[in-house]
């Protein structure tokens, strides 16, 4: 699988298809291009993009768990904490009578701080700075199976589960006479979108994953009436912003997940002349 | 509008007995006593606070509470399956959130996920929800455009499809504009006969509950008054709550009489 799309790619007649980890990269974009696109649609819907930033930078707190445990692989403490981290914020939403914004600015701000002072400790904070802008250029075809993995659970998840989220996400009431739990499908749909963030995170960066989570389906939202219309243009503008973006981050030498989330933002700005009626 | 004279069983009911909800100490709902019939539309008014939005909260599962609850068909058996059909006061979404009155009738009716698009099954069954509500010229259209009106009948029709034990509405026309309440309670009033529905309805608007109720419920943490329109609102409590509330003469035709419908307060 992975030879054959190696040895397609390099007959093209671009200079960076050429390199191997242009061709990983390549992979990895139009993996993560359409979860993105995908999960996307419910987060714009359910007003969650703070939400989605927030399990972004509260990741942070996951990768100082991992140091402090003396974890080998940070990316699985990193998995743990999003997971965990969403199934909180989902619950204190629940329980308590503050606002959902205030909550997750709260918590945030606390793990974010958390993560800082520890992985900060006597001066180390570079070698994290990864994290925080990604790296999708170093992507092994290893860790592209993986991506490959998130990528048909999503999509499985969707097929069983997304008339109920969009239902739950409609009325709480409504749901429940249908027949569906609201509260389990908030927070399955929580989890998820943790998960896919904090897979994503070392390749995107956490600055910016929610970006990608939001702008393809923000732009996609801006020229659709229709629920599948709307799904077929976020996930065709998140794998263009993606291929885009990867070229001209090559052809201008700058951070590739920056430059991704730009081209996607240009086509939430030129959706916006089309806007729907 | 006509009233037809088409004779419900009124022998299926909802019995709700003895029904009590707390909050900590506080009695928020003690010793609720209530049949809802068949073919009837029964509404709940009384103060803000009084509990009414509680019960139907209770009524649908949301909130614990003591007590009896159950759905009887015409033998008085309940071994089936009771189902809630239920018209909110209003739901959360943008207006420009790309779906429309047919996705929402697909994600609610089929297994089917709404973004690979509708099954011409669904979609004659979402369109003949909607002519019973007089609105299947709107299958296509995004919910976002429809106005408060026609939205709310859009829920009614989703909340009847399939017919439902008891069809639960929460102010539906709180968010209306005059005609459309109107509009929206005579379609309530034919379907209620057309259906043989078992209605309850919480209304803030006396007047409209006065035309259109067969039963009204005085609720402030308990019921206080139970009866015809001409009754509770004829009753001194009612009257000390909210003043005279005129009651059209013709409203006495269509309300039933029932055997068994004597509620305790």
């Amino acid at each position: 699988m992975n030879g054959i799309w190696h040895s397609l790619l390099i007959r093209l007649p671009f200079e960076w298809a050429q390199y191997a980890f242009m061709r990983n990269a390549l992979m990895a974009i139009i993996l993560i291009a359409p979860i993105c696109g995908v999960l996307g649609t419910l987060i714009v819907n359910n007003r969650m993009a703070f939400f989605a930033d927030s399990i972004g930078h509260g990741a942070l707190a996951g990768l100082a768990a991992g140091v402090i445990f003396g974890c080998s692989d940070p990316s699985i403490s990193l998995i743990l904490f999003a997971a965990l981290f969403a199934i909180a914020l989902v619950m204190l939403r629940k329980i308590t009578s503050a606002s959902t914004d205030t909550i997750i600015a709260t918590v945030t701000a606390t793990t974010v701080a958390g993560g800082i002072v520890i992985l900060s400790r006597g001066g180390g904070f570079s070698k994290f700075t990864r994290y925080l802008i990604g790296d999708i250029l170093s992507i092994s075809p290893k860790e592209i199976y993986i991506l490959a993995v998130v990528l048909i659970a999503t999509v499985t998840i969707w097929l069983v589960f997304f008339n109920k989220f969009l239902l739950s996400a409609l009325n709480v009431s409504i749901a429940k006479t249908r027949g569906i739990n609201p509260f389990l499908m908030e927070l399955l749909f929580s989890i998820i979108v943790a998960l896919v963030i904090a897979v994503a995170i070392p390749w995107v960066g956490l600055f910016i994953i929610s970006s990608l989570l939001v702008l393809p389906a923000a732009a996609a939202r801006n020229i659709c009436n229709r629920v599948y219309s709307y799904h077929i243009f976020s996930v065709t503008f998140a794998i263009l912003s993606g291929i885009i973006g990867l070229q001209l981050s090559y052809s201008w030498n700058t951070a590739t997940g920056a430059t991704i989330v730009l081209v996607s933002a240009a086509f939430f700005f030129i959706t916006l002349f089309f806007r729907k009626k | 509008m006509k009233f037809q004279s088409s004779s419900p069983c009124g022998l299926c009911c909802t019995r709700i007995a003895g029904l009590n909800v707390s909050y900590g100490i506080e009695k928020i709902l003690s010793e609720i006593n209530l049949h809802v019939h068949c073919g009837e539309l029964t509404v709940l008014i009384g103060p803000n606070g009084g509990g009414k939005t509680t019960l139907l909260k209770a009524i649908l599962g949301e909130i614990p509470f003591e007590g009896e609850l159950r759905f009887l068909d015409p033998k008085q058996e309940s071994n089936r399956k009771p189902s809630i059909g239920y018209v909110p006061q209003k739901m959360e979404f943008d207006s420009d959130a790309p779906f429309c009155v047919i996705d929402l009738f697909a994600s609610a009716m089929s297994s089917r996920p709404a973004w690979l698009g509708v099954s011409d099954n669904i979609r004659q069954r979402a369109l003949s929800a909607l002519e019973r509500v007089k609105i299947s010229h709107l299958l296509d259209r995004r919910i976002g455009t429809l106005s408060g009106g026609e939205l709310q009948r859009a829920l009614l029709a989703l909340a009847i499809e399939p017919l439902p034990t008891l069809l639960l509405l929460d102010e539906p026309t709180a968010h209306v504009d005059r005609n459309g309440m109107e509009l929206f309670y005579e379609i309530v009033t034919n379907l209620k006969h057309t259906q043989d529905l078992s209605i309850l309805l919480v209304s803030h608007d006396l007047p409209l509950a006065a035309r259109y109720a067969d039963r009204i419920v005085l609720l402030d943490n308990k019921i206080l008054a139970v009866g015809s329109p001409a009754d509770v609102f004829g009753n001194t409590k009612t009257i000390e709550f909210f003043g005279k509330i005129e009651v059209p003469e013709y409203n006495s035709i269509k309300s039933f009489k029932y055997i068994d419908g004597e509620i305790h307060a």
